[in-house]
């Protein structure tokens, strides 16, 4: 069974992006998915063509976490930061940086596993120092080559005239 | 974008430029509140006009918008995909092997 249904991504807040996401699996198993570097660089790729030579995570208050993506023909992209707070197997608070991001300071992820039933559902919301920053960051950041034109623009506005 | 007013201000600018009392008609709130909204927009670079001149007509900056826009789009995609991913992994976590 799987949930994409569930999966939301939304800007509650000026300086915070949160995603949510539902998964049929015991909370402890996503917890470990999220955490043990051999299966976080199994998925936590993105889209096709990228791999994750570098996972590296010390899962303790105070230890750090080291990711680099590399795609051929594109440039490294890298990131880390610090974990905060470890409750296993139900919360964790990181800081995070990327290698090149053009904003100013840190942002701070909090991942929360909830389990319910037979399904965990995981909320990250990632805190920025401002909206300027927010937004900054996901422009260096997350860079895919994805070139959205006016199109998305003209949905945007449809939707936005819609109410959604 | 998450704000409402906000958003329901660009909805209005989509449909032409428009002036701080144009813009703030609809809704039940104050000129200055609805002018604190614009200056958020502005200082995003989502839409343009004169801090001065209440009169100056607010038009929206297509390309910021589309670039701000275009992020969110792109961040989703990467976590989609990989919970996408992490769907198939987790599956083959809780399957036991099968044995012939």
């Amino acid at each position: 069974m799987i949930y994409p249904e569930s999966f939301q991504v939304t800007t509650p807040s000026e300086r915070t992006i949160e995603i949510r996401r539902d998964f049929h699996a015991p909370r402890q198993l996503v917890f470990d998915a999220f955490t043990k570097p051999e299966l976080v660089r199994c998925w936590l790729l993105g889209p096709e063509g990228w791999t994750m030579p570098v996972c590296d995570i010390d899962l303790k208050v105070g230890g750090s976490y080291r990711y680099v993506w590399r795609k051929e023909g594109v440039k490294d992209m890298g990131m880390g930061g610090v974990f905060r707070e470890v409750v296993m197997p139900e919360k964790l608070v990181a800081t995070e940086q990327f290698d090149e991001a053009w904003y100013p300071g840190e942002a701070l992820d909090t991942t929360v596993f909830v389990e319910s039933g037979e399904v965990t559902k995981i909320t990250i919301t990632v805190l920025y120092e401002s909206m300027e920053a927010r937004d900054t960051a996901r422009r260096s950041g997350m860079e895919y080559g994805m070139k959205a034109g006016y199109d998305k623009l003209e949905s945007l506005l449809a939707s936005l005239a819609a109410g959604v | 974008m998450a704000d409402p007013t906000r958003r329901a201000i660009l909805a209005r600018l989509a449909q032409g430029e428009a002036t701080v009392t144009e813009i703030a008609e609809p809704f039940a709130m104050t000129q200055p509140a609805i002018s604190k909204h614009l200056k958020v927009l502005e200082r995003a670079g989502l839409i343009s006009g004169n801090r001065d001149a209440q009169r100056r007509p607010r038009r929206l900056e297509p390309q910021p918008l589309a670039e701000a826009t275009k992020w969110l789009e792109e961040y989703r995609q990467f976590w989609d995909t990989s919970f996408a991913r992490l769907d198939t992994l987790l599956s083959a976590l809780t399957t036991p092997p099968k044995r012939d």
